[in-house]
């Protein structure tokens, strides 16, 4: 969690990632930053997110993109 | 059949009554129907078109469902012998069968819009080749008709087909539920592109009669009629003169086409769109909105997100997220990284795929060098301020003083002036678009504002005037919605109050319509697309 907390205090180092939970829905996270994201993500934690999981239920929090890592970590 | 017609109107109303008088299970079968007399009469022949792309997206996107199940059911049978390698490899190749379906339906859907819209553009391009390296025979351009909401049916139907594919919504077994989805009447001339996850389920429910949704609905189609009529129709004749004669119209008028337009696409668009939402809602239908109050963005990228925004987040989610995070753009995004450091490198794989989504974009709204470049410079616009976007910070550290509502006020208008500008080439071709935005720095006419040159643009002073009433009530709409909608606000009023407003309405777009002996109102703007 630390690791992806890193990452996202890299793109936007004002925002408060362990609370904030509405990323998306709040516009702090836009496309830019997602793609972004995804590929910081696939290299730190080997796991490829595909279109098909860019929701913002799985981008509004921190925790909800580790528990989306985590369940594609699993899967894999 | 014309939105703005009295044959569309008679239609609506006679859908409306057989909806509510029929049993409920043949609600959906009505509209159907309803939909394709209404695609019939925009010329028989396209029925062709649509009923091909809706039988090859159902078809397809069925075989990929019946390819996940299967996919299920033998990991499911097997768990116990393979191992996880082997369930790997297993899925992958499933997985290619099943693009290979989203690529047959794609190639059919994307063929005919091909063919029907880019073609006289690609042979005209060739021509101009041919004629470039000095060969004399010119290809000729074929008679193609373009069908009537092509690009957004085959938009929504390709949306669907990807939805499928990604698992997220189920693949309709129903054949004539799914042609309903992909021809539904009111939103199959100019959108919104509507995803299946959110308009399936209230378009096949069965609707009990509810005065309040009715009348909601078709106080929104109203408003919309008085947008249309009443504001972007009397613009029409001063728009055209000014864009048709670009030569005599330069300097000052291009800043006056530019605020003319700008006002006449927003009362088009979002009028049309209003009807389309109005007549779905007094059918007891969801349609997504397609406009926040685009014009109050206090930037451009904020603007992409308020207006249109069925077109912005198809292109987002169906192209450029795919697009950018796809392994060979990653393999780029390491490649660009290690060669160009890590602040550019980790630029460029996005540039490049909002620079082809863009690109996409304007394609997609013409087949023209014009509509083509329009995208590129929105790209490029949003490129430079995303550029900025820490010089911006910084600046408001530095001032924390500048904001409240006339910096707000301001940067609304410099967003509305940034998407006027990028309209030039949207209006015109696209040397007279250079020229005409040159001609603001070097042709000294501003006296044209008040030496009585307006007068001669088509337009009387009364014709000023309503158009300015109608500005002043859109906004006064648009503020009120703030806080909360305008419809609810009426609707707490007592009913003579309510009737007077309503009947209000009508008579303003009766009288101040525009419209006279012979007048046929004109095609909505996003029909063409």
């Amino acid at each position: 969690m630390e690791d992806l907390l890193e990452i996202l205090r890299d793109l936007h180092p004002d925002v408060d990632f362990e609370n904030e939970k509405h990323l998306i829905d709040d516009g702090i996270l836009d496309s830019m930053d997602i793609v972004s994201l995804i590929s910081e993500i696939s290299e730190s934690f080997d796991v490829t997110i595909t279109a098909k999981y860019i929701v913002p239920e799985n981008f509004n929090s921190a925790e909800a993109l580790y528990e989306l890592i985590e369940r594609l970590e699993d899967e894999d | 059949m014309l939105f703005t017609s009295y044959s569309f109107i008679g239609f609506v109303a006679a859908v409306l009554l057989l909806y509510y008088l029929i049993p409920k299970r043949f609600q959906w079968p009505l509209l159907l129907i309803a939909s394709y007399i209404f695609y019939f009469f925009s010329g028989p022949e396209n029925l062709v078109f649509i009923l091909i792309t809706t039988a090859a997206t159902y078809f397809t996107a069925i075989q990929i469902e019946k390819n996940l199940l299967k996919q299920k059911a033998y990991i499911k049978e097997h768990k116990a012998e393979i191992t996880r390698e082997e369930k790997k490899e297993y899925k992958e190749g499933q997985k290619k069968i099943r693009v290979r379906w989203v690529l047959l339906s794609l190639a059919v859907d994307l063929g005919i819009l091909a063919v029907c819209k880019y073609t006289n553009f690609f042979i005209s391009n060739v021509n101009g080749i041919i004629s470039a390296v000095g060969h004399g025979k010119q290809l000729e351009l074929l008679d193609l008709v373009l069908p009537m909401g092509i690009s957004f049916y085959t938009f929504q139907s390709i949306g669907y087909l990807i939805d499928v594919y990604r698992e997220t919504v189920p693949a309709e077994k129903n054949f004539f539920r799914f042609a309903l989805f992909v021809s539904f009447f009111p939103q199959l001339v100019q959108g919104p592109i509507s995803r299946y996850s959110d308009l399936s389920e209230s378009l096949y429910a069965e609707h009990e009669y509810n005065s309040k949704t009715v009348s909601y609905g078709l106080e929104r189609v109203l408003w919309g009629f008085f947008k249309k009529l009443v504001i972007a129709d009397r613009l029409l004749p001063a728009v055209k003169l000014l864009i048709n004669d670009a030569g005599t119209y330069d300097g000052a008028y291009v800043l006056v086409a530019i605020g003319l337009y700008a006002v006449q696409l927003y009362a088009d668009f979002t009028g049309g769109i209003d009807i389309t939402i109005g007549i779905a809602e007094a059918l007891g239908i969801t349609v997504t909105e397609n406009f926040d109050r685009p014009y109050f963005s206090k930037s451009l990228k904020e603007y992409w997100r308020r207006w249109h925004i069925t077109m912005g987040t198809w292109f987002r989610d169906y192209i450029f997220y795919p697009l950018s995070i796809c392994q060979w753009m990653q393999k780029f995004s390491r490649f660009s990284r290690s060669h160009f450091g890590n602040a550019i490198g980790k630029r460029l794989p996005v540039y490049l795929s909002s620079f082809l989504v863009w690109f996409a974009t304007g394609f997609w709204h013409g087949a023209s060098w014009n509509f083509i470049l329009w995208g590129l410079f929105n790209w490029a616009v949003l490129m430079i301020s995303e550029e900025l976007e820490p010089l911006y910070d910084r600046f408001h550290r530095r001032f924390p003083g500048y904001k409240g509502n006339l910096v707000k006020a301001f940067q609304s208008f410099r967003t509305v002036f940034i998407v006027g500008l990028l309209h030039l080439f949207d209006l015109y071709t696209v040397q007279e678009a250079f020229s005409s935005f040159g001609s603001l720095f070097t042709v000294n006419n501003i006296n044209i504002l008040w030496d009585g040159s307006m007068m001669k643009l088509g337009l009387t002073g009364l014709d000023y005037g309503i158009v300015l009433f109608g500005v002043v009530l859109m906004f006064a709409v648009s503020f009120m919605q703030r806080k909360e909608g305008v419809r609810d606000r009426i609707s707490k009023l007592s009913y003579p109050v309510r009737f007077v407003i309503w009947f209000g309405l009508f008579l303003i777009v009766l009288l101040m319509g525009a419209y006279g002996v012979g007048y046929d109102s004109s095609q909505f703007i996003y029909n063409r697309f």
